[in-house]
């Protein structure tokens, strides 16, 4: 490869081998802290040497070799400071034989990414702790990228991050694939991070953002990953299908300034087609191997709206339908007030207040916008234009979101000039 | 979620009622800031914090319908007190933040004793929502 093209590719290369060569390393010599540092410094190397010096063969045995040197530099340094200070005598140092044979790459390389996802998610640390960890240790992000997606100092950032190192070793959270009955469990905690950080994108995605990395991008991309190590997985695939389900309405889900465009009123010509394809199928693969998951329920129903060419085409008894099964497998507030609004397109409003008046004692929701704005969005299809004005007016003074709070505004006046 | 907490003083006669204080006092209360500042950067919570100057040089401006606008220094709502300053964390609930703002309200004040501040906290508004 020649230097004046390696170097994209370069980059885009090192991020897909990070987790993989700091999963390698953090496996050889148990120590996540000093493996993250020494990673990070191998693949800075790369970034200044490869563009100019062309890519080695095996870049990846390359990062792992020269990442082990730093590792065991560094602990060599510390034995000796010891051996100085205390006199001990020398300890074995970890085999220094690091670069894998051909035959024994494959698995481990499968396998190191998915530990590092399970290290960096388990359910001991705390959600912040966990995205911070799994932008920088596994999608291999710099702290600076990191800390500019969610708009804090980086100093804040790299104090975050070095929290959670603290945090793992302490909690003991060891790098080996959990017993089959954890699995599950631990799965889903990787998958509820994933699904956190591409949210968080989805927030954060207002304003001049050319300098900041996309973290819905980010999250697509490690849920291809790990869709990619657990092909059969249906709820894996059922993330990644919600995921671009999603993302494919970018385009079209706010105005030139920011301003919020639902989705009955988006132009669905700005919809991103391939990423609608390749959502759905893969949630029609899912689903048809069984193991119905909520997050192969949620594709599903935003596949059902991402197939319809216009909003009076959308299948509302499917969604409804689709809700209902979502309901019956999880205690979220949100769904059930998802469920009340595919209820109400198909029943009519009535039927849609009707089921959000329990909600009213659910404390989790009961003084939530969400449900204060879809009951004035069900009083405004009644015609009660003025109730329906002072809910959304409610809604506004609740939400956090400045395009949310625009939107809602809006909605009020709108009524109040046409009553 | 980011959160704004906004420091408020009594106004005093324009100035802020610190200048006052015993040296020793002083230099208890600049230290708990400075430490609480250190505190919130470490927590990994911290993204801005300002003390303002003191009332007597705030101005108010309004556009007017002359040429240039119109700055005049007071007179300033009836309020006792003023805002002194604030800090911005980025935490992961309101608790959390309501948690350090109850810090701040313990800022040492004369003879060491806990000054009891109001701090008013307020959610700094973000991006579109997540679609439902």
């Amino acid at each position: 490869m020649s230097a004046a093209d390696a170097s994209p590719t370069c980059e885009h290369l090192l991020r897909e081998l990070a987790p993989q060569v700091l999963g390698a390393v953090v496996r050889r010599y148990g120590d996540f802290s000093a493996a993250e540092d020494a990673v990070q410094e191998a693949l800075y190397v790369a970034s200044t040497k490869w563009p100019e010096q062309g890519v080695p063969d095996n870049p990846r045995a390359w990062l792992i070799q020269v990442a082990a040197r730093r590792v065991t530099d560094q602990l060599r340094s510390e034995l000796s400071r010891r051996r100085r200070e205390t006199a001990i005598a020398l300890q074995e140092l970890p085999e220094e034989q690091l670069v894998p044979s051909p035959d024994e790459e494959q698995e481990p390389e499968r396998e190191d990414t998915l530990l590092l996802l399970f290290m960096c998610c388990h359910a001991s640390l705390t959600r912040a702790t966990s995205i911070a960890l799994t932008l920088r240790a596994v999608a291999g992000l710099t702290t600076a990228e990191i800390a500019h997606a969610f708009l804090v100092p980086e100093a804040t950032m790299a104090q975050r991050i070095s929290r959670a190192k603290q945090q793992i070793k302490k909690s003991g959270v060891g790098f080996q694939m959990p017993n089959e009955r954890d699995r599950d469990e631990r799965l889903s905690s990787v998958l509820h991070v994933l699904y956190l950080v591409f949210n968080e994108g989805y927030a954060s995605s207002a304003g001049e953002s050319l300098s900041r990395v996309d973290l819905s991008s980010e999250a697509i991309r490690l849920a291809r990953s790990v869709h990619r190590l657990l092909p059969d997985d249906g709820e894996v695939a059922g993330l990644l299908a919600l995921m671009l389900l999603t993302d494919a309405r970018r385009a079209a889900r706010s105005g030139p300034n920011g301003e919020l465009i639902p989705l009955d009123e988006q132009d669905r010509s700005l919809w991103d087609r391939s990423m609608i394809a390749e959502g759905v199928a893969l949630v029609s693969t899912a689903l048809s191997k069984g193991a119905v998951g909520a997050y192969q329920l949620q594709a599903a129903i935003a596949a059902v709206h991402d197939e319809a060419a216009r909003h009076e085409d959308t299948d509302w008894p499917q969604i409804l339908a689709l809700y209902g099964l979502l309901k019956a497998m999880s205690d979220n507030p949100m769904v059930a007030l998802n469920h009340a609004i595919a209820a109400a397109m198909v029943h009519g409003p009535e039927r849609g207040l009707e089921l959000l008046l329990p909600l009213d004692g659910d404390a989790r929701i009961a003084s939530h916008h969400r449900l204060t704005a879809v009951r004035a969005h069900l009083y405004e299809r009644m015609g009660e234009r003025e109730r329906a004005a002072s809910l959304y007016r409610a809604a506004a003074k609740a939400t956090s979101s400045v395009p949310e709070r625009n939107y809602l505004w809006m909605k009020a006046s709108r009524l109040a000039a046409s009553g | 979620m980011k959160f704004m907490l906004m420091m408020n003083a009594p106004r005093g006669n324009g100035d802020w009622a610190v200048g006052d204080w015993s040296q020793d006092d002083l230099k208890a209360h600049m230290g708990f800031m400075a430490k609480f500042a250190q505190d919130l950067k470490e927590e990994g919570a911290w993204v801005d914090a300002q003390g303002l100057a003191a009332p007597a040089q705030a101005r108010i401006v309004r556009a007017g319908n002359g040429p240039s606008p119109e700055v005049t220094d007071g007179p300033f709502a009836e309020s006792k007190e003023f805002l002194a300053g604030y800090w911005i964390v980025d935490v992961e609930t309101p608790e959390q933040a309501y948690a350090i703002a109850g810090r701040a309200s313990a800022a040492p004040g004369p003879g060491g004793k806990p000054l009891n501040l109001a701090i008013e906290v307020r959610e700094v508004m973000s991006g579109p929502p997540v679609e439902p």
